[in-house]
């Protein structure tokens, strides 16, 4: 039992600003990791990872080794990657294709769902012991579902159904889809895992705070600013130096152009600001020429006009995934410690797009996600020195009040603040952390309203 | 071997194992001493500079990569470290480092180009932190008119796909 009253915790998330020890107190974070990773959806694997019976990937929720697998009849699988004798992991790879659990320290063995398969010496074990027993495998995650292949995994056996948790936010979902030509999605590219020094919460702070890169990222934009367009590129220089001018947007571009909507259970998208004429190369760019084409033979010139025009940079699904349709790629932010985060990034394939609309997403990912990026290598350091800065005894609180008078209500449920640079996003995350943390077991679960 | 590619490397040493490995050890020290814009005039005008993120990466196209700079994005990149306004090298990381075992894998017949492979040990230390790395490089070199150039270099991390801090020296 915490030691922390649920009153406490109310104290620490005030109307514009919150209590330094929501990001160094190691306390809070195993709170966290029980009651918000405990409880919520949280996204475990893409189904295009298991497509076939027998493919499985090891995942995660917090810090819980999971096993993500398509069983025999093709149903989805969730369990804990941990032998019910004596706790080994069971499954050391990243991955593959089974028939079996088996765990090398005795030799048991586990069908996909974590049914107790075939153990050696049965016999030697009390009478009560019933292998058979639903309890008596590798241990089950109570909820599991999907939507529109993105897998999401719950530990607590109730709550909200996934599509009522995601709210609006399945419609950036659907964007992330719909733009495939042929309506799939299929996980490519490779894997990037990048980690740094201080709380996990701070990474979706950042990804739709519009406000920093003008600043953060100077050093790159300037960079990019004075590159000479005809050093010889193969196109990876090209998009990426083209990302880093567009970071270089005045103040006044992501107040005029840019909104940040907000939704209950703690999710977000920025949108409106890229238009994919200026993110893929422009109308006129034969790939993207190809690319629409595709789409419009599959969906037709209207429907493929009302996919291309919704325009959301990143969307943040609470508490830890953040995905950008128009270049395909998705990141997973998974807590270790109160101060030691990592982040996988994903990317996707686009089922009936130009092989080439691929290659632009990984040329993307790695200006934008790649540990050696000239961009994510200066958000990494502000992140490791929110940790140092915190871990100091100086001022308590930590301001998020930028745009807080603007906050207003917004369709579907949402609110919004006044344009992009406004913190409601955050001030969102932390009315969801609130009514998580402070959820009493039994009692309904609802997002808090802001003060 | 045309008649041109012969009159071309007529009194050009061959590049041997002797002459790489120095250029090699001049390469390192050149980024062990921060001199960028001197490295950077090393590569050729269309060379490529590349750490993959998996071992045994084929292609950097069809997976991301730590690192993947054409000439344009390495200008880029080379220009950025030379900001004062880089604040993942405030402080700025001091490196060390060892190369060695290097050997010649495949010599144009000329003479005047070859790929090396060599092993690296690279100690950056940062803001109290000293961060390990090691691994193999790849280096295309040919003979210019004034020297050596790199017309691309791999360089496999072994820990490549490990869940990674910012890299920012170039390796």
């Amino acid at each position: 039992m915490s030691a922390l009253s649920r009153e406490q915790i109310r104290s620490f998330v005030q109307p514009g600003r919150v209590h330094r020890r929501l990001y160094t107190d190691p306390e809070i974070f195993e709170l966290e990791l029980d009651r918000i990773f405990g409880s919520a959806w949280i996204y475990v694997g893409h189904e295009s990872q298991i497509k076939n019976p027998g493919d499985f990937i090891a995942t995660r929720i917090g810090r819980k080794p999971l096993l993500l697998a398509r069983d025999m009849d093709g149903a989805i699988r969730l369990v804990h990657n941990q032998c019910a004798h004596r706790g080994a992991m069971v499954v050391a790879s990243d991955g593959g294709h089974t028939d079996e659990y088996r765990c090398c320290y005795h030799g048991w063995t586990y069908h996909l769902d974590g049914r107790i398969k075939a153990a050696p010496l049965l016999h030697g074990y009390p009478a009560d012991f019933d292998a058979k027993a639903p309890d008596a495998g590798m241990r089950r995650v109570p909820r599991v579902a999907s939507y529109r292949g993105f897998v999401f995994g719950s530990l607590a056996a109730d709550g909200p159904g996934l599509t009522e948790f995601l709210g609006h936010m399945t419609t950036s979902l659907d964007d992330m889809v719909d733009r495939a030509p042929d309506g799939e999605l299929e996980v490519a590219g490779g894997t990037f895992k990048h980690c740094y020094r201080g709380n996990w919460k701070l990474y979706l702070e950042n990804l739709c705070d519009a406000a920093h890169p003008l600043f953060t990222h100077e050093s790159s934009i300037v960079a990019a600013q004075r590159q000479a367009d005809d050093a010889h590129s193969d196109g990876t220089g090209e998009i990426a130096i083209r990302q880093m001018r567009q970071n270089g947007a005045p103040y006044s571009f992501w107040e005029a152009n840019v909104g940040i909507w907000t939704y209950p259970n703690g999710h977000s998208f920025l949108g409106d600001y890229h238009d994919d004429a200026k993110l893929v190369a422009g109308m006129n760019d034969p790939v993207f020429r190809e690319y629409v084409a595709a789409v419009e033979a599959k969906n037709g010139k209207e429907r493929t006009k009302q996919i291309l025009e919704v325009r959301r940079w990143n969307s943040n699904v609470y508490p830890n995934l953040s995905f950008m349709s128009q270049f395909q790629q998705l990141r997973v932010v998974h807590p270790i410690a109160v101060n030691e985060t990592v982040v996988h990034t994903f990317g996707f394939r686009l089922r009936g797009a130009p092989q080439r609309m691929f290659e632009n997403m990984i040329a993307f990912a790695n200006i934008v996600n790649g540990t050696g990026s000239l961009v994510l290598t200066d958000d990494l350091e502000i992140y490791n020195r929110i940790g140092i800065g915190l871990g100091s005894a100086g001022p308590e609180w930590l301001s998020i009040g930028r745009g807080y008078d603007s906050d207003r209500a917004d369709e579907h449920g949402g609110r919004r603040g006044r344009n992009s640079t406004s913190e409601i996003y955050i001030r969102n995350m932390f009315d969801a952390w609130l009514g998580l943390m402070t959820h009493e077991p039994g009692g309904t679960r609802h997002a808090v309203a802001a003060e | 071997m045309t008649m041109l590619d012969a009159r071309r490397s007529e009194g050009r040493a061959a590049l041997d194992i002797g002459t790489c490995e120095a250029f090699l050890i001049h390469e390192a020290r050149l980024l062990d001493e921060a001199r960028f814009d001197e490295w950077l005039a090393l590569f050729t005008a269309d060379a490529w500079y590349w750490v993959p993120s998996q071992p045994g990466q084929e292609s950097p196209r069809d997976t991301v990569s730590l690192i993947y700079d054409d000439r344009r994005l390495l200008e880029t990149r080379v220009r950025r470290l030379a900001s004062p306004r880089i604040y993942s090298q405030e402080p700025r990381s001091r490196t060390s480092r060892i190369v060695a075992n290097v050997t010649i894998e495949d010599a144009a017949a000329d003479g005047q180009a070859c790929t090396t492979r060599s092993k690296f040990q690279l100690l950056e230390y940062r803001r109290n932190a000293q961060t390990a790395y090691a691994g193999t490089s790849f280096h295309r070199l040919v003979r210019a008119d004034d020297g050596i150039r790199i017309a691309w270099k791999r360089v496999d991390l072994v820990n490549c796909d490990a869940a990674l801090e910012g890299l920012l020296v170039p390796f």
